[in-house]
């Protein structure tokens, strides 16, 4: 047999079909795929060029940095010094300044347990325990207990007023929810109907409603001896209202578990008790974890409606901001900051729950 | 039908509640309660240019806020001895009604409803509101009776509507007006020159004057055409509460009918010769025993926030530029008139 080999050669790479090329292709596939995607392209462009570089023009180009009220008027574009001025007032209200140091030690703290949160440094019973532990330090810092001049609730207000009512609505009302749940789906009779009447009638009425029940009908059947303050009564009502919401997302949870899990629990010799807290409820919770971490974001944006009970949180300060007779005229930069804090903190929030989301055992689906 | 008797039985509770509620807020006496907590509780907006707004230092500023400041001062001797709570129109009735606070310094409106049926006491008028008009510069108008022919930006739903019918037909003017939804659209509308003029309160008119990019291009006119007296509130039945918040408003516009300012005070309690002076200064006679204070209680509320005229002139005229129109002395042909304190 002849000894020959064959060498194969390969012949050099022919460029890649333009339907590949990357950036091209990316823009043809999801662009332009077909003309009504391409009609779609060139009409949202159309929009978005008619408008973003005016946006973009008064928010950054033509827009004033440092200076006062004057300057920013003859600039005509948007006025940061005001914010700048503003931005104490804006966080923490008519709280006293030379006090700020008490809501800026606790806003430390939260920050630095939600990043120890984030990052996934703190488990099981610790974590919980420090987030029911940090609201309560805070709470006795910012009303100035243990000898500590005190401040009245009166004078607290901006965004640490809405974390405040967010944080201590979203603490106090998953348990309660989860109780209610379970009062609903497993109770007797008797702890149903309550269950059933309580989260039917709260969530058959609007927020605003629970808010003026609380602060302007209430005091009037309270006896004048017994003040309550404005803060707390309202505090209990937003408490309540999410509770109701919760604990209908967690009996969602629960209906998804199957019944055999229970009867396992239980056959093992694990007592009810503790087949519910430890089988049930955790695998309930993990369940709806998108719709949980929806109310807490809707939690907190219902802390702005407290403006029409008097209380001064974040967007009642940036309206107050606005009327200031030092800075008449700019409620536009006023607003835009609003929107980016209430942006920013909701984008965190669902940020750290689609985290959650992927830590689970069912990640790698 | 237990549940509903059970549910009877509550509604009697609460009412009884009620009643002991309101019998021993009375039985207290608001003064005693004051200086029991060493501060005065007073109930103000939640954000009103020139009436009570936070500064940038989260300090209340404003027409209103100085009102409860010279209470606390003639009360209490010390003029920031005042605890301010926000309280959104709806509360501003029942939180003074209820005990949850000593008074009301609120921009409300002294009406026969408020006074009688709804548990509260007005006091002395501070500001005498009321819709008056706004117009560019260029058009040239110095009253609103020449402003015939003219179109008049205003929001629906609201008296002013009806107001401006009747002063259209009371001064035989074809006035055009243009209805909006809210106060926003209305100024805007005006801004763009949509309209030549704009109604509604006058010191709304002024806010939003000084909130344009040229105010001086804008006059506010000098006619009211609605009365709108707007007066410190406190709950009925404490007539010792009450006289104190109504003379410490008088006293504050007497102040600058004789002439005592903030600087002078000192001095015009120890030498003046005026015996109107020494009356209210308590140099001569003693003026605030009579309504359970110290003898110095106009002396502490004018060095706290000054007299009427200087308490305008900071909060009104300095930062909006709200002239004193009606709400000047009866002297200078304006409605301020106080009772004489002797």
């Amino acid at each position: 047999m002849a000894d020959k080999t064959l060498t194969f050669k390969p012949s050099a790479a022919r460029p890649a079909p333009s339907t590949q090329i990357k950036a091209l292709a990316w823009l043809r596939s999801n662009l332009f795929g077909s003309w009504f995607d391409t009609l779609i392209t060139l009409l949202i462009s159309a929009i978005l060029i008619s408008f973003v570089p005016d946006l973009l023009k008064w928010l950054f180009i033509d827009a004033t940095y440092s200076g006062d009220d004057a300057i920013c008027r003859i600039n005509g574009g948007a006025c940061w010094p005001f914010i700048g001025d503003k931005f104490q007032v804006l966080m923490i209200g008519v709280y006293p300044q030379d006090l700020a140091w008490r809501p800026a030690v606790s806003a430390i703290a939260l920050i630095l347990l939600a990043y120890l949160t984030y990052s996934n440094r703190l488990r099981g019973a610790v974590l919980i325990a420090a987030w029911f532990i940090l609201p309560i330090i805070a709470l006795f810092l910012i009303r100035g207990s243990f000898g500590m001049q005190s401040v009245d609730q009166s004078s607290w207000g901006g965004l640490m007023l809405s974390i405040m009512l967010a944080l201590v609505g979203v603490i106090v009302s998953i348990p309660c929810g989860v109780m209610l749940a379970l009062g609903r789906h497993y109770g007797s009779p008797v702890t149903k109907v309550l269950c059933v009447t309580f989260i039917e009638l709260l969530r058959g009425v609007p927020l605003i409603t629970i808010l003026f029940m609380a602060s302007v009908m209430m005091p009037l059947f309270l006896p004048a001896e017994l003040v309550i303050n404005n803060l707390l009564r309202i505090q209990i009502g937003m408490i309540l209202f999410s509770s109701a919401y919760m604990a209908e997302v967690v009996r969602g949870g629960l209906q998804a578990i199957l019944k055999g899990q229970a009867e396992a629990s239980l056959s093992l010799g694990v007592s009810p008790a503790k087949t519910v807290a430890m089988i049930i409820v955790p695998q309930a919770l993990r369940h709806v974890l998108p719709p949980l971490v929806g109310r807490c974001i809707a939690l907190f944006k219902d802390t702005s409606l407290v403006i029409i009970v008097g209380l001064l949180d974040f967007l009642g300060m940036i309206k107050g901001a606005a009327l200031d007779t030092a800075w008449l005229g700019f409620q536009a930069e006023a607003y835009v900051f609003a929107a980016f804090v209430y942006w920013a903190v909701c984008y965190s929030l669902s940020l750290y729950g689609r985290k959650l989301e992927q830590r689970g055992p069912q990640s790698n689906r | 039908m237990r549940e509903f008797k059970m549910f009877k039985n509550m509604k009697y509770t609460a009412v009884a509640a009620c009643a002991l509620g309101a019998t021993s807020g009375l039985s207290a006496g608001t003064l005693d309660d004051v200086k029991a907590a060493g501060e005065l509780a007073c109930g103000v907006s939640e954000g009103v240019s020139g009436f009570s707004n936070p500064n940038s230092d989260g300090v209340w500023e404003g027409l209103d806020s100085d009102v409860c400041r010279a209470v606390a001062a003639a009360v209490l001797g010390d003029g920031d001895a005042v605890r301010f709570v926000p309280l959104a129109s709806k509360q501003k009735v029942l939180a003074v009604s209820s005990g949850q606070v000593d008074m009301t310094s609120r921009t409300t409106t002294w009406t026969m409803k408020r006074d009688s049926a709804e548990g509260v006491d007005f006091t002395a008028v501070v500001f005498y509101d009321g819709q008056g008009f706004m117009t560019s510069t260029q058009i040239g108008v110095s009253s609103a009776k020449e402003l015939d022919g003219a179109t008049v930006c205003l929001t629906t739903g609201t008296t002013t509507e009806l107001n401006l019918a009747d002063f259209a037909r009371a001064n035989n003017l074809s006035i055009e007006p243009v209805v909006f939804e809210g106060k926003r659209e209305a100024v805007e509308a005006y801004a763009s020159g949509r309209c030549d003029a704009l109604t509604t309160d006058s010191s709304q008119l002024a806010s939003f004057r000084a909130g344009f990019a040229d105010p001086s291009q804008h006059v506010v006119l000098p006619e009211i055409i609605s009365k709108e007296p707007l007066a410190p509130l406190v709950a009925h039945g404490d007539n010792q509460w009450k006289d104190i918040v109504t003379w410490v408003v008088y006293g504050l516009i007497s102040a600058e009918e004789l002439g005592v300012t903030q600087e002078n005070v000192a001095d015009m309690a120890a030498n003046s010769g005026n015996p109107s002076v020494q009356r209210m200064l308590g140099s001569s006679g003693n003026t605030g025993g009579m309504i359970g204070l110290e003898s110095d209680w106009m002396v502490n509320a004018i060095t706290a926030v000054g007299n009427y005229g200087e308490i305008y002139k900071r909060n009104l005229t300095d930062t909006l530029g709200l002239e004193r129109g009606v709400n000047a002395q009866w002297t200078d042909g304006g409605l301020l008139y106080a009772m004489p304190i002797r």
